[in-house]
């Protein structure tokens, strides 16, 4: 099984379902350590994604991933808008050209958007924010790949990884961000970011696993 | 939640159409990409000074635009940074071809947001500098935090330096006056209540009846204590003493006293909190040779202040008193 351009346009449109089921989740996940308005903001952006999506049915993944990014980019604002925008904008520029992916591609192209995310926000892991949950799916993702592991199986695995990583941002102090102000009052709080990229795996998978 | 709104998500725009008719003569909106623009610009041989971000702290920075300050504010959603394409739109209808000065509070998404936008303005050929305020002193440790937040300075650097634009000053020299500036300001701010972001509805954070949060950011960031309400002599003395002792400020020094008002705390407590900046100061040998009271940098309709001190020399107090006007600041023209 590949991951195809058809699956990504499904992939984008049930992450607008679940940023809009879970917006005030989100939120208010945002208002215990941020500036509550984390769930607001993504799905502003990517229900103005949503309405691009048909300029680029027929594109490669590349476009595809090219045009979220700059959508969000220009329409989230906070620091999700950048850091999300950049994420895929590097991911499309992972996927240019291209109509399929397998599971090797997919590594390549998420590591990619990993990297935008932490050169935008000059950040790395440990410091409450998305990566801790993006950081972990990327590395089982590889070690499912190292182990013959199939697209599905792989994506699982990240999955999982991501949401434990997400889990793991609890307890964490926060150091980059508004929740970093917080200071030793952070510790106890999930992180949004983290909380809104295991969203996103979890839609990958679930689009892949319906199309079985 | 009581606000005199239409919808939350009408907040901004329709502001945005109140201030576009209230002050025509001096500015003009433009809208989606939204940014408030002087009616004038561009300005020839004249270095363009954008700023901008969230919603919610005006006059900031809207208010400030026009003759000796601003030539551009970007108003992002409330409390949330704006966009590259607002930054991007408000350089290009600024620039004059003596490049220009993004003025950025520090915070994360405003920081990364402008950043973007310096970088698609320099790849249209516009040359862009940037300045980052981080005067917030309730930030202790900026190593393990997004660093010092950018607050009451902001305001005194867009006149200041705005001032300096007006005068012809190239763009290296206005980056250096504004980083001076910064360097020379220093602030702290309490919080008596908390706000109510549209959107959300409720207050941002809880504050019982009798206690106030010392060091409190402008979008409701927790500080440094939470404490029982005291006198206003205590308070002054709570925000006054961690600003006095980071720069440090010095027997024989002049300075500037900005004494804001969050948004919801009467003039009358503004300038009762102003005397008694006064007297701390007076007892410190520092003369207050400039001052500026009134909310400018607000965080919606949270009640408090906060203190700014800024130590002048010639050339800062020479553009600070120089003509202004602008919606919420106008002087001398």
């Amino acid at each position: 099984m590949q991951i195809t351009a058809d699956h990504v346009i499904k992939f984008i449109e049930t992450i607008t379902m679940r940023v809009k089921e879970q917006r005030d989740y989100l939120t208010q996940l945002d208002s215990a350590i941020g500036d509550a308005d984390h769930g607001v903001n993504l799905d502003r952006g990517f229900t103005t994604v949503l309405t691009k999506l048909p300029s680029v049915a027929d594109k490669d993944i590349g476009t595809i991933l090219k045009t979220v990014g700059t959508t969000l980019v220009s329409t989230v604002g906070g620091a999700s808008g950048p850091l999300y925008g950049t994420a895929f904008l590097r991911a499309g520029m992972a996927s240019a050209d291209r109509f399929e992916l397998t599971v090797d591609d997919l590594a390549v192209v998420i590591e990619a958007a990993l990297e935008g995310i932490q050169a935008r926000g000059k950040s790395t892991r440990g410091e409450k924010t998305m990566i801790d949950a993006i950081g972990p799916a990327v590395d089982a993702l590889k070690a499912a790949r190292a182990a013959g592991d199939d697209l599905l199986t792989s994506l699982r695995k990240a999955v999982a990884a991501c949401q434990a990583g997400m889990e793991a941002t609890i307890p964490m102090l926060a150091t980059k961000g508004r929740a970093s102000y917080l200071g030793e009052r952070s510790i106890g709080h999930q992180d949004p970011g983290a909380t809104s990229a295991f969203l996103m795996a979890q839609a990958l998978l679930e689009v892949l696993e319906a199309s079985q | 939640m009581k606000k005199l709104i239409n919808a939350p998500e009408q907040v901004v725009k329709e502001a945005l159409a109140g201030m576009a008719d209230a002050h025509a003569d001096l500015l003009t909106v433009h809208y989606d990409p939204d940014f408030i623009v002087r009616a004038d610009a561009p300005i020839a041989n004249k270095v363009g000074l954008v700023s901008g971000g969230g919603s919610g702290h005006e006059p900031m920075h809207g208010g400030f635009v026009g003759k000796g300050m601003l030539d551009a504010a970007c108003p992002g959603a409330v409390f949330t940074s704006p966009v590259p394409d607002q930054m991007l739109a408000a350089t290009k209808a600024v620039s004059a071809g003596k490049g220009v000065l993004h003025i950025v509070k520090n915070y994360t998404g405003d920081v990364m947001n402008f950043e973007m936008a310096a970088e698609l303005a320099a790849a249209e050929g516009i040359e862009v500098a940037s300045v980052v305020t981080n005067d917030d002193v309730a930030v202790k440790d900026s190593l393990y935090t997004a660093g010092r937040r950018g607050v009451g300075v902001t305001v005194l650097m867009e006149k200041i330096v705005g001032g300096a634009a007006e005068a012809g000053a190239d763009l290296a020299a206005i980056k250096r006056l504004a980083e001076k500036v910064n360097a020379h300001g220093r602030s702290m701010g309490m919080a008596l209540t908390s706000c109510v972001v549209p959107h959300a509805g409720k207050p941002t954070f809880d504050l019982p009846d009798d206690e106030m949060e010392i060091g409190i950011g402008i979008h409701g960031e927790p500080g440094r204590t939470r404490v029982k309400v005291g006198h206003a002599a205590d308070i002054a003395a709570m925000l006054a003493a961690p600003i006095l002792e980071d720069l440090p400020f010095k027997q024989g020094d002049h300075v500037l006293a900005f004494v804001n008002g969050m948004g919801g705390t009467p003039l009358i407590e503004l300038y009762l909190m102003y005397n008694e900046l006064h007297k701390i100061l007076a007892g410190q040998g520092i003369t207050i040779s400039r001052r500026l009271i009134g909310s400018y940098i607000t965080s919606l309709e949270m009640a408090g202040c906060s203190f700014t001190l800024l130590k002048l020399d010639d050339e800062l107090t020479k553009f600070w008193d120089a003509p202004v006007l602008t919606p919420a600041l106008r002087w001398g023209y």
